[in-house]
C-alpha cells in the first residue's frame, strides 16, 4: 500500500514538473530552439525504442522508420479523415476546446500506438527467424514497402503527405509535455527491463540465442515482445511528429530517417539507454548548429561518425549506463581522493 | 508412477543422406548416472541435441517423463525437467555469472512483462527471490568469489561450472552433461567427479553425461551407452563395456592391446594415437 501512495506521488510529481517546464519553455525559448528540444525528444523516442531490440535482444533491425510512419499515418489519419466524422455524432470529440484536443490526441495516440504495434508484430513473427545480416535486409525491405505504400493510397494525400493536421500536441503550450512525457515513459520502461530478472532474458537473447533457448528463454516471444514494445512507441512517436509538425509526407520517413535512427543507437552503444538519449540528441542537434556550414554539413557528419567509429567500436557508452549509481561511484571516488 | 525417466525409441536423424544416428533406443529410470561415449563424430551431441529439442528425430520417439517430446521446442523441454551444458561452453559472456544463473532461475518464477516494466512490488519481489536462487547455486558450485565477474572473463574451469549452475537453476530432473570434463587439468577432473556425485544427491537428479576421459566415465558411471557411427553398440555397466569386444574394436580397432589392464586414462588417450 505504502509503495503505492510513493508511486503515485512520485507520478504525480513528475507529470507537474513536466508540465511547469512546458510551460516555461513555450514562453520563453525562441520559436526555433523549442522545435530543435521537441525534434530531439521525438527522436530519443525512436533510438531508445530501438534500442530495445537493436541493443538489447541483439537483432540488428534498420527499418524503425516503417513503424514511425504507420504511427505518423495513422495518428494523423484520425483527426484528418475520421475525426470529424465521429466530432458530428459525439461532441466530447469537437476540436474547439482544449479538452477536445487532449481527447483527440490521447485517441490518436492509442490508435498509432495499436496500428504500430500490430504492424510490428505482423512483421516481426516472420522475420525474427532471420539472423543478423538477413534480419536487417528484411526489415529495412519493410521501411521502404510502407513508404512506397503511402505514396500510393491517395486518401492521405499520396506523395504530397497530408497537411494541415490540427496542432494538437503543443495546444495549451503542451508540447513539451507530451513529447516528454512519453520519453520519460520510456526510458523508465526501458531500464526496469534492463534491471529486472525478466529482462535478464532479453539480454540472455542478445547473448546467445543457442543457449537462451537450453535454458528455458521463450527466444521467439523475447524478439517478438521487443519488437512490438518498439513499434508501439515509434509509433507513438509518429503521432508527437504529425501533430506537432503538422505537415508529413512519405519522404518524412524514407529510409535516411531508418537509417539515423539505427546510427543513434550504435553510436550510443548498443544496449546503453543513456548512450541512445545523448547519440539521439547529438545527432539531431549537430546538423541544425551546422546550418552555417550547409555545404559541409553532411562531410562533418560522416567524418565524425567514421571517427568515433574508429575510435570507439563499441559505441560511446558501450553496454554502460550513466545514472544515479554512476555519480554515486564518483561521489565516492571523489572524496575518496581528497581525504 | 514408472521409474523410468527417459525413454528413446527407434530415434534417427537424417541430414540429407547421412544418417548421424540411426535407431538407437536408451532408456534411463530416475537417479541413475549414466554415461554416453564414443569416438569422435560418433553421434553423440546429435543425441543431445534430439534430447534437447535442437533437432527434431526423423524417425522414433522420444518420451520424457510420459510425455512425448519430438516437436517440443527447446524451451519447453527445458521446462519440463531437462537442463543440457554445452561441448562448447556457451555461456552469456557479457553477463556477470549471477546473471548468468538468474536467466535459468527466472524460469521457474512467475512474473509478467508488464509488471516488470512498470517495477511493481510483485516483480521486485520476484528479483529477490531469483537474486537467492543464484547465489544459493553459485555458493553450492563454489562460485560465489566470482558471483559479479564477467562469464566471460572466468577460467575455463569456472566457466564450465558455471554452465552447470545455471543448467541446475532451471530445476532439472534430467540433466545431461556434454564433456564436462573437457579440457580440464586431472586435479579439475577429480574435483568435478566429486561435484557431479555432489549434485546428483543433494538435487535428486538423473544424469546423463558424455565424456572422453574414461576414468571419469568409468569412475561414477553406473550404466553406459557406447555410440560408434551413428549406432548404440554396447550398453551396460562399466566392467562390462570395458571388456566388450565390439567397444574396444571402435576405440582401438582390432586385435589392440588388452585393454582390462587399463585402467587410467590411458584408454583415451590412445585412441588419440
Amino acid at each position: 500500500m505504502r509503495f503505492w501512495v510513493n508511486r503515485l506521488l512520485g507520478v504525480t510529481g513528475a507529470l507537474a514538473l513536466l508540465y511547469a517546464i512546458s510551460v516555461w519553455a513555450t514562453e520563453n525559448l525562441q520559436e526555433y530552439y523549442f522545435k530543435v528540444i521537441i525534434l530531439c525528444g521525438i527522436y530519443i523516442i525512436l533510438a531508445v525504442s530501438l534500442n530495445l531490440v537493436n541493443g538489447i535482444t541483439g537483432q540488428f533491425s534498420i527499418g524503425h522508420g516503417g513503424f514511425y510512419a504507420v504511427g505518423a499515418y495513422v495518428g494523423a489519419a484520425w483527426t484528418v479523415l475520421w475525426q470529424p466524422e465521429a466530432a458530428r455524432a459525439l461532441p466530447l470529440l469537437q476540436l474547439n476546446t482544449l479538452h477536445g484536443h487532449i481527447v483527440n490526441l490521447l485517441i490518436a495516440l492509442m490508435l498509432g500506438a495499436f496500428a504500430a504495434g500490430c504492424t510490428g508484430f505482423l512483421v516481426g513473427l516472420p522475420s525474427l527467424r532471420l539472423r543478423g545480416d538477413y534480419l536487417a535486409i528484411v526489415t529495412l525491405g519493410f521501411g521502404e514497402v510502407i513508404r512506397v505504400v503511402l505514396l500510393n493510397i491517395d486518401a492521405v494525400g499520396g506523395a504530397r503527405g497530408l497537411i494541415g493536421i490540427p496542432s494538437l500536441v503543443q495546444s495549451g503550450n503542451l508540447g513539451f509535455f507530451w513529447v516528454f512525457l512519453f520519453v520519460v515513459l520510456l526510458i523508465a520502461i526501458s531500464r526496469n527491463l534492463l534491471q529486472s530478472s525478466y529482462g535478464l532474458a532479453f539480454l540472455a537473447v542478445r547473448e546467445d540465442e543457442v543457449a537462451a533457448d537450453a535454458t528455458g528463454v521463450n527466444t521467439t516471444r523475447v524478439k517478438v515482445t521487443a519488437f512490438v514494445l518498439a513499434a508501439v512507441f515509434a509509433g507513438i512517436a509518429g503521432v508527437l511528429y504529425a501533430h506537432f509538425f503538422i505537415n508529413i509526407s512519405p519522404d518524412t520517413f524514407d529510409m535516411n530517417t531508418s537509417i539515423i535512427i539505427t546510427t543513434m543507437v550504435v553510436l550510443g552503444g548498443s544496449g546503453s539507454i543513456t548512450g541512445s538519449v545523448l547519440a539521439a540528441t547529438f545527432l539531431t542537434a549537430m546538423p541544425e548548429l551546422l546550418r552555417d556550414f550547409k555545404e559541409y554539413r553532411m562531410v562533418i557528419f560522416s567524418t565524425l561518425l567514421i571517427l568515433i567509429m574508429l575510435t570507439r567500436p563499441q559505441g560511446l557508452f558501450g553496454h554502460g549506463e550513466l545514472g544515479y549509481a554512476t555519480f554515486q561511484r564518483l561521489i565516492r571516488s571523489g572524496r575518496g581522493k581528497t581525504l | 508412477m514408472t521409474t523410468r525417466l527417459l525413454e528413446v525409441k527407434h530415434v534417427t536423424k537424417r541430414f540429407g543422406g547421412l544418417a548421424a544416428v540411426s535407431s538407437i533406443n536408451m532408456a534411463i529410470d530416475r537417479g541413475e548416472l549414466v554415461g554416453l561415449i564414443g569416438p569422435n563424430g560418433a553421434g553423440k551431441t546429435t543425441v543431445f541435441n534430439l534430447l534437447t529439442g535442437v533437432y527434431v528425430p526423423t524417425e522414433g520417439t522420444i518420451h520424457f517423463d510420459g510425455r512425448l517430446m519430438n516437436r517440443c521446442k527447446p524451451y519447453q523441454i527445458v521446462r519440463a525437467g531437462m537442463a543440457r551444458t554445452f561441448q562448447n561452453i556457451r555461456l552469456f559472456r557479457q553477463l556477470t555469472a549471477r546473471d548468468n544463473v538468474k536467466v535459468a532461475a527466472q524460469l521457474r518464477c512467475r512474473c509478467g512483462l508488464i509488471s516488470s516494466l512498470c517495477r511493481t512490488p510483485r516483480s521486485l519481489a520476484n528479483d529477490r527471490q531469483v537474486n537467492q536462487i543464484a547465489d544459493e547455486l553459485l555458493d553450492v558450485m563454489n562460485l560465489q568469489d566470482v558471483a559479479d565477474a564477467r562469464a566471460g572473463d572466468l577460467a575455463y574451469g569456472l566457466q564450465r561450472r558455471l554452465e552447470i549452475a545455471r543448467a541446475l537453476a532451471t530445476r532439472p530432473r534430467l540433466l545431461l552433461l556434454d564433456e564436462p570434463a573437457a579440457g580440464m587439468n586431472p586435479q579439475e577432473k577429480v574435483d568435478l567427479m566429486a561435484l557431479i556425485q555432489k549434485i546428483r544427491r543433494d538435487f535428486d537428479l538423473t544424469v546423463l553425461l558424455i565424456e572422453h576421459d574414461m576414468k571419469l566415465v568409468m569412475g561414477i558411471c553406473e550404466r553406459i551407452y557406447v555410440l560408434d557411427y551413428g549406432q548404440i553398440i554396447a550398453e551396460g555397466a562399466p566392467s562390462r563395456i570395458r571388456r566388450d569386444p565390439r567397444v574396444i574394436k571402435a576405440y582401438l580397432g582390432e586385435e589392440y592391446g588388452d585393454v582390462e589392464s587399463d585402467t587410467g586414462t590411458g584408454f583415451s588417450v590412445r585412441t588419440e594415437v
